[in-house]
């Protein structure tokens, strides 16, 4: 007896243990990148560009970038995914038709991040000539999160009660309007969540954008969507990796770093906060 | 009558462009093919997939991905090692030992884990693990297969935990408390009713933690070292498939050989992870259509 009790006491502690190494490891990295970081930061940092073949100034482009990349993706995968979660919950059938598409959605997600650059790249680039550009990252970005965005999409879709959809059946309203009235209005703050995931998503990629919109060096801002732009996960791989002031350039790398997760992580806590808060406030 | 027609207009808009996932996973296939096959003008699929040497700037070039695959392979097997304890083990916290308020907060850290930008943790690699590890065990190189092995795990944990959880949460109650009924102790119950019940969501979250490392770029690119080499030890570097196609894609000729080349490179690294991708789907399924799980 005594025995299968010890044998549990070592589970639950072994258990435990690898619970509490996960949260180590992340506080780890965030906290190592801010007590790095957090002396690079400065005004100048945020809003100069790089001076002296990147070894000072600071970092605004790249931040700027990142801006029209991730709105440029969310701006493509949030109307098509959110159409596409609406077919799959509200209109389709079980059958053949509805899982060829959700398996297509299961293996999108899986594709790597660095196939989608060369998709981005063959696709985007060089067939349809946009070169690389916002344009071209974006919409390699647009496809990269648009699984996340209908898993999303559709979870808040079916979290909205049948009988809703019913009652205003009952009613006589057509389909489509008991949908763009009633179910989507009740599955927005889901929808937003997702949405946001996405954001934070896009926004801390950089192999996709690599071949398809990332440029080394730009001191000016972006005129158009044919630009190529600076992106902050793209400018720490440069900083890191290629220049030839590797060691001096180290506060530039942490400042850079610590900039990224404070905006991926600050994006995915505010979904995971709203989130929640939308679960507890549900009406139904 | 109108009505009936716009109905039938949006219900069939929104069905084409809810198949476009699996349009744009076609259109993937076509442009990695329309630029990749040319390479077997050059040289043959087997000189590409088992010829023992990388060498695209030389001339003449070779362009065997044989070493490039075994480095994939390698980091993908070590990261899982260290990903699938853990990640199961806190997926058993998380959804059976943990008090509530633990749990959400569990779960939202895994979350956060997942959302690290992997160009972070590979930055986090090169900085401090590698040097701390080149000192430690006096090697020559700190950016090895150890090193992106234990980066890759930290990305392939979160998913690893989050599936098997959602299995683990799935198993029906009636199982535990029949357990219970036994006599048996909590982690008897743990270990030989629930884990046996979710094998099939836990195997899946396996597969796709697999998935998710072997395609993994930014962590590999920089700190598995770059060496095109079959490796002697755990302590070498490698070159694993996405490395080498992030790394020379920026100076590949547009059309040359090199670049049809690191195309093809592409092909073999998406089947791959296709592959993974389609039985992880078969697994869950199989999983969903046994309701509240048969033993």
């Amino acid at each position: 007896m005594k025995r299968r009790y010890l044998k549990q006491s070592l589970f639950f502690g072994l258990v435990r243990l690898s619970a509490f190494l996960i949260t180590l490891a992340l506080l780890g990295i965030i906290v190592f990148l801010l007590y790095n970081g957090f002396k690079a930061i400065t005004w100048d940092f945020l809003t100069l560009p790089p001076t002296d073949s990147m070894t000072k100034g600071g970092i605004m482009p790249a931040i700027v970038g990142t801006l029209w990349l991730t709105v440029g993706a969310i701006a493509v995968a949030l109307p098509l995914g959110v159409v596409s979660a609406i077919y799959l919950t509200e209109y389709a059938r079980q059958g053949r038709f509805i899982r060829i598409i959700r398996v297509g959605v299961n293996c999108l997600a899986g594709v790597p991040s660095v196939v989608f650059g060369l998709f981005g790249l063959g696709f985007f680039v060089v067939f349809l000539k946009f070169g690389s550009s916002i344009l071209a990252g974006s919409l390699t970005l647009g496809i990269l999160i648009l699984p996340t965005i209908i898993g999303a999409a559709e979870e808040a879709l079916k979290a909205v009660p049948q009988t809703f959809r019913e009652a205003s059946l009952a009613l006589g309203v057509s389909k489509w309007r008991t949908i763009s009235r009633i179910v989507l209005p009740s599955a927005l703050p889901g929808i937003l969540t997702g949405a946001i995931l996405g954001v934070g998503r896009a926004a801390g990629e950089t192999a996709p954008i690599m071949f398809t919109a990332a440029a080394f060096f730009t001191a000016v801002l972006p005129k158009s969507i044919f630009d190529e732009v600076m992106a902050l996960p793209y400018h720490i791989y440069v900083l890191a990796t290629a220049g030839t002031h590797i060691e001096q350039t180290r506060p530039l790398q942490y400042g850079t770093a610590l900039v990224l997760i404070a905006l991926v992580l600050g994006i995915d806590l505010v979904a995971i906060v709203l989130r929640s808060m939308v679960r507890r406030k549900k009406r139904w | 009558m109108t009505s009936r027609i716009r109905e039938t207009i949006i219900r069939n808009l929104f069905a084409l462009l809810a198949f476009l996932s699996v349009l744009l996973l076609g259109m993937i296939v076509f442009f990695l093919f329309r630029e990749g096959l040319p390479l077997f003008g050059e040289i043959s699929p087997a000189q590409f997939l088992f010829g023992m040497s990388w060498y695209p700037t030389y001339s003449p070039p070779e362009y065997g991905i044989w070493p490039l695959i075994v480095g994939s392979l390698i980091v993908t097997f070590l990261a899982c090692l260290i990903a699938v304890p853990f990640g199961l083990l806190s997926a058993v916290y998380i959804s059976e030992i943990a008090p509530a308020g633990i749990r959400e907060i569990l779960k939202s850290i895994i979350e956060l884990l997942a959302g690290l930008p992997s160009v972070v943790l590979g930055f986090f690699g090169m900085v401090i693990l590698a040097p701390w590890m080149q000192e430690t065990f006096d090697l020559p190189t700190g950016l090895n297969i150890v090193n992106a092995s234990l980066m890759l795990a930290i990305m392939a944990i979160p998913t690893i935990s989050s599936i098997s959880e959602d299995a683990l949460y799935a198993v029906s109650r009636d199982f535990k408390e029949a357990s219970y009924a036994l006599g048996a102790t909590k982690y008897e119950t743990i270990v030989r009713v629930v884990i046996p019940a979710a094998f099939s969501g836990i195997s899946t979250a396996v597969i796709l933690g697999m998935s998710r490392a072997i395609g993994e770029t930014m962590v590999v690119l920089m700190v598995a070292g770059g060496a095109a080499a079959i490796p002697q030890s755990i302590f070498d570097s490698v070159r694993p498939m996405p490395a080498s196609i992030a790394a020379e894609m920026g100076e590949a000729p547009f059309g040359s050989g090199h670049y049809h080349a690191l195309f093809a490179t592409g092909i073999v690294l998406f089947f791959i992870t296709l592959a993974f991708n389609l039985v992880a789907d078969y697994l869950s399924n199989r999983f969903k259509e046994e309701g509240s799980g048969t033993l």
